[in-house]
């Protein structure tokens, strides 16, 4: 303990303004004396090394604690000793006094501080330039004495990878967002009515066994369009959307659909579809392919080109199936020398199906199909996704390898 | 479906290469999916679709290359020999809505025999088995020109005629694949004067077939409707070359045509006789009215116009007769093989089709709506950003699980699939559980120890005879809350980091009350689980699973599994953030050390020093507890903080003090010993 602590607190009997000053004068002089002496207590003609650090700060604690402890050190002592022995008159006066000298203490005691560390990381310095070691600038120095392997792997909180069909669910969907699409959704289990019959599907059409589809139990004694199924489409979102609003219609109907298939490499009983429905006065086959272009240039590449040619949907009149250049091959068919296995040579990936809405459909949804007009077109989210990772078996989406998911992260 | 590109040769001159033409067919919808063999060996693996069984056959392809290179099509003219005498077979047609046209022809004094070489090799580069000439005659003209026929042993019919009638219920036919079937009133059938003999457009009866004996042959050629034709082939199970083409539609006209042909190709290889003309039965008239097409629609829906000369030609070169309709306006008459197109939209797709998908222009259509969100999207995307950000990778599990897992984790009612794929996956998820437990065993038995998944998706229940969807979240967990490294210590994940992870899922959801409780479902650890309680509705829970569910499935170590239920948390609107002024005056903190029965657990201590309602009080939290042989059995000590903050002014120190001594007061009430 430094001999100049000699410092006790009075107690106060008379609180006159000058009394209190002389007090106040006397408890400041006494901090910076301390204050003087904590920051002055290295050997000015030494450097002090580790040893001699331990102790100055030590004695720098002591005089933290000698005038900020919570208990009894300076601080508490004049609000003990002058505060509450205040007269109510003076009560306010001698607040503010203590308030700022508590205030003041605490400025001393963190310069103190600040002083000590300068000086210590003075004493750092020169006792590397002075170890005799020839260090070609002080920043070598730092770097021998306080440098860690960098090369080392850092401490790394761990992230949550996104899955990569939703992944490339919302990517295309935010295609879509952007040329003006809202999301619908509609549920899982559908009815046999908005599944098919709505999509022109009729009852005992044979384009149904295209769909194989898992059908709920127990629905025999229902009339057969109420009859409840997995949808194996989100199309039917398309019909409830049309339900709900009149034209111009714009929606993107994202989700999961469901068929028949035993899982393997290339089938899976659940996948996602994103479908797209725009339906106006004056929308033409021509908007269709300018719209599905545009989509895939913003999916895969400016450079990507589309291809459209017929195919067969109840739902769609005319109806076309859409390829996209390679994007292996850039379209070229072969690849380091052999054929491109990714579009067996052929230059193009068949990719989502589309058409103009079939007039029958309006019928469903009280729309005039000689006013307006519309498209609609589909896209499986896992072929995507396959095709822009190069993923080779479905069956990886859905069963929760983490070995697999954070490649995605 | 099979296709020799030679053969079309029969009946249009190929101006492409095979590679190419297969190429440019599937650009005009008549898809080639595969290719192989080589010259005249070259098969076509086609794809075609359900609206186009009129090209499900060679002459068929052949007139779509006609069109599609504007070609001249060679017709298929049977050449038969003079007619003798008369036949006195009779067709009686009962059901003309379902028969509307049947055809047949005699032919006596054939030879059944091998077919010859060009009719056998065709058959078998298409993966048709050669039988006999009179059976491949039929087989050879369904795929030259799509028209399913059959041929009877005309003496093993009784009576000499065939009645179309629906079966008499109970009634039997064995079938050519030689199985008996007991036939309904709802089949249609072909009889002779006693007995069915063959299930119309489905299959031919086994005991009036064609044998090596047979020397007279009735052939038939009939159209058919197609439901009925569907109907009969899903009852009965079998799916032939002929019922695929009648439910599909074929042509209505061309049953003599068909019978003609049939008829040469027997007399070419087997000799015999002609009996007669041919006997064609019309019971009914199909309506094949013309279509109005005009030519505005075109534009309208295509968005280009197309010239009356191309439109003409293609109409022309698809078979189809037309005629002007006034100003702008065609009257199409649709052949009778194409049943698919029945409105101007289909004629548009045809000229569509032709001119080529691709040389339309691309356009972007106008628009003045507006982008509207679903009502949850910011509360899915605030669930999922946070998950992710816990370290929680995204997952997806199949919607369906076994039966008996749909009972053990959830008591609401599953549903049941018709048609499973599988015993372990025959009822819809009553819960996200049994899926996410799944896929961490399915990591750990893979030798992955560290594992966090989230899923987001529906669970499926019965309520009121309706089917409910409810969105949920689950959360699996398991192995290192830290991973040992080179720059710290290891640790496991505890309930803790779980509960942690649930606080700050729940956090943006604004509610007036939040709390735990140890309610949670069976299969969670009955002294390590919790579920989360907003505003008086479970909006989560989570934990550690059940040692005996773990055992079950085999998980060798500890396993956390946590549930959000969307539905009830989705009341809760997201916080409405507002900017507090940050404290200008110092907070003070005081600690607390108190030993407490266990019993005593930590939501009591908080809720006791809550109600004492200091209003600068700003938090009260456990800084340490401890459990063991100092503070005794059934009691733990714990070391308390808490922290005192004005908004307005400095505090005081008795202030502070007096809310101390408050606070340790209501911590003894409630049994605490205060420690030295």
């Amino acid at each position: 303990m430094l001999e100049s602590m000699s410092y006790t607190v009075p107690k106060l009997t008379d609180f006159s303004t000058s009394a209190l000053d002389s007090a106040v004068r006397e408890l400041l002089s006494a901090l910076d004396q301390e204050s003087a002496a904590v920051s002055s207590a290295r050997n000015q003609n030494e450097v002090a090394h580790d040893v001699e650090w331990k102790q100055l700060w030590e004695e720098w604690k002591a005089f933290r604690d000698r005038w900020l402890a919570r208990k009894n050190g300076i601080t508490t002592q004049i609000n003990d000793l002058w505060l509450k022995a205040a007269p109510k008159e003076t009560k306010r006066d001698v607040g503010q006094r203590v308030n700022e000298l508590k205030a003041k203490i605490e400025v001393e005691v963190g310069r103190a501080e600040a002083h000590l560390q300068r000086q210590e990381s003075d004493d750092q310095r020169h006792l590397i330039e002075s170890s005799g070691k020839s260090y070609a600038s002080l920043d070598d120095a730092w770097r021998a004495t306080q440098g860690v392997d960098i090369t080392l792997p850092g401490i790394r909180r761990p992230l949550g990878a996104e899955h990569p069909v939703i992944k490339t669910m919302n990517e295309i969907i935010g295609v879509f967002r952007n040329l003006g699409y809202s999301v619908e959704e509609g549920p899982e289990i559908e009815t046999d009515y908005y599944n098919f019959e709505a999509l022109n599907f009729p009852p005992n059409h044979p384009a149904r066994d295209t769909q194989d589809t898992l059908f709920i139990a127990g629905q025999e004694s229902k009339p057969p369009r109420e009859r409840l199924l997995l949808r194996t489409h989100t199309s039917p979102v398309q019909i409830r959307s049309m339900e709900k609003m009149k034209p111009p219609v714009r929606v993107v109907c994202p989700g999961k659909v469901h068929r028949n298939d035993a899982p393997d490499a290339t089938h899976s009983p659940i996948f996602h579809q994103v479908e797209g429905l725009a339906v106006d006065t004056n929308i033409t086959f021509c908007d269709l392919k300018g719209t599905l272009d545009h989509a895939m240039k913003a999916l895969f590449g400016s450079s990507v080109k589309t291809r459209f040619y017929p195919s067969f949907f109840p739902f769609t009149e005319p109806s076309a199936d859409v390829q996209i250049s390679c994007i292996f091959c850039g379209g070229k068919g072969t690849r380091d020398g052999g054929p491109c296995r990714n579009c067996k040579a052929s230059g193009w990936i068949e990719l989502l199906g589309c058409g103009m809405v079939d007039p029958n459909v309006y019928g469903f949804v009280d729309y005039d199909p000689a006013k307006v007009s519309g498209f609609a077109f589909g896209m499986g989210v896992e072929r995507i996704a396959i095709l822009k990772y190069g993923v080779d078996d479905i069956q990886l989406f859905f069963n929760g390898d983490v070995r697999f998911l954070e490649q995605f992260g | 479906m099979k296709l020799s590109p030679h053969w079309l040769r029969d009946f249009v001159d190929l101006p492409v290469d095979y590679r190419r033409l297969a190429d440019e067919l599937t650009l005009a919808g008549i898809a080639v999916e595969g290719i192989s063999g080589e010259d005249e060996n070259t098969v076509y693996e086609m794809e075609i679709t359900t609206n186009r069984p009129d090209a499900m056959n060679h002459y068929g392809v052949a007139r779509e290359v006609s069109a599609l290179y504007d070609l001249p099509l060679k017709p298929i003219e049977p050449k038969l020999p003079a007619r003798q005498g008369k036949s006195d077979v009779a067709i009686d047609i009962q059901e003309p809505a379902l028969c509307p046209r049947f055809t047949a022809r005699e032919i006596r004094g054939a030879a059944i025999k091998p077919s010859p070489a060009k009719i056998a090799s065709r058959l078998t580069l298409l993966d048709q088995r050669p039988i006999s000439n009179a059976v491949d005659a039929t087989n050879y003209v369904l795929w030259e020109s799509g028209k399913p026929t059959h041929v009877f042993d005309l003496d093993l019919l009784e009576g000499r005629k065939l009645v179309i009638r629906r079966a008499k219920a109970g009634e039997m036919l064995k079938t050519l694949d030689g199985v008996e079937r007991k036939l309904t009133t709802e089949d249609l059938v072909v009889a002779d004067a006693r007995k069915p003999v063959g299930l119309a457009g489905v299959m031919g009866g086994y005991d009036t077939m064609i044998t090596e004996k047979t020397r007279n042959i009735l052939i038939e050629s009939a159209w058919w409707d197609p439901v009925t034709v569907r109907r009969m082939s899903k009852r009965h199970g079998i799916h032939t070359d002929a019922s695929h083409r009648f439910e599909r539609g074929a042509d209505s006209e061309s049953t003599v045509a068909s019978t003609n042909r049939v008829a040469e190709l027997i007399l070419e290889s087997g000799g015999g006789t002609l009996i007669g003309d041919v006997i064609d039965v019309i019971a009914r008239q199909l309506d094949l009215a013309p279509i109005e097409l005009d030519l505005r629609e075109v534009k309208r829906i295509l968005g280009e116009e197309l010239s009356t000369v191309e439109i003409s030609r293609i109409l022309k070169r698809l078979g189809f007769l037309f005629r002007s309709g006034g100003e702008g306006k065609y009257l199409v008459h649709i052949p009778s093989w194409r049943l698919d197109v029945e409105r101007e939209i289909d004629v548009i797709e045809e000229l569509a089709r032709l001119h080529g998908y691709d040389k339309f222009p691309n356009t972007l259509p106008a628009y003045s709506g507006e982008v509207i969100d679903q009502p949850d999207a910011k509360k899915d995307a605030k669930l999922r950003t946070s998950l992710l950000a816990l370290g929680y990778n995204e997952a997806i599990s199949l919607t369906f699980i076994s039966k008996d897992d749909a009972k053990k984790f959830s008591p609401a009612t599953e549903i049941d699939l018709a048609n499973p794929i599988s015993d372990e996956a025959s009822v819809m998820r009553t819960s996200m559980a049994p899926g996410m437990l799944n896929m961490l065993a399915y990591n750990l038995n893979r030798g992955t120890d560290d594992v966090r998944l989230f899923e987001a998706g529906n669970v499926f229940q019965l309520a009121d005879g309706k089917a409910v969807e409810l969105k949920r979240v689950s959360i699996g967990a398991t192995g290192s809350a830290v991973e040992a490294g080179v720059h710290q210590t290891g640790r496991p994940i505890t309930f803790f980091d779980l509960k942690g992870d649930i606080e700050d899922l729940l956090a943006p959801f604004a509610c007036k009350s939040l709390s735990y409780d140890a309610q949670t479902a069976g299969y969670y650890h009955p002294g390590r689980s919790a579920r989360a309680v907003m505003d008086g509705t479970m909006v989560a829970q989570f934990g550690q699973i059940h040692p005996d569910v773990a055992a079950l499935r085999k998980l060798r170590q500890d396993v956390f599994l946590g549930e959000l239920y969307l539905d009830g948390l989705y009341r809760h609107d997201l916080r409405k953030v507002r900017y507090e002024a940050l404290p200008r005056f110092p907070g003070v903190e005081r600690d607390f050390s108190f030993v407490f029965d266990d019993e005593v657990v930590f939501e009591k201590i908080r809720a006791g020093v809550e109600d004492l309602g200091i209003a600068d009080l700003q938090t009260f939290i456990p800084v340490e507890t401890f459990h063991g042989e100092k503070v005794g059995a059934g009691k733990y000590s714990i070391l308390m903080r808490a922290k005192f903050q004005s908004r307005d002014r400095t505090l005081r120190d008795d202030e502070v003090a007096g809310w101390s001594t408050k606070i340790t007061k209501a911590l003894e009430v409630l049994g605490g010993v205060q420690r030295a």
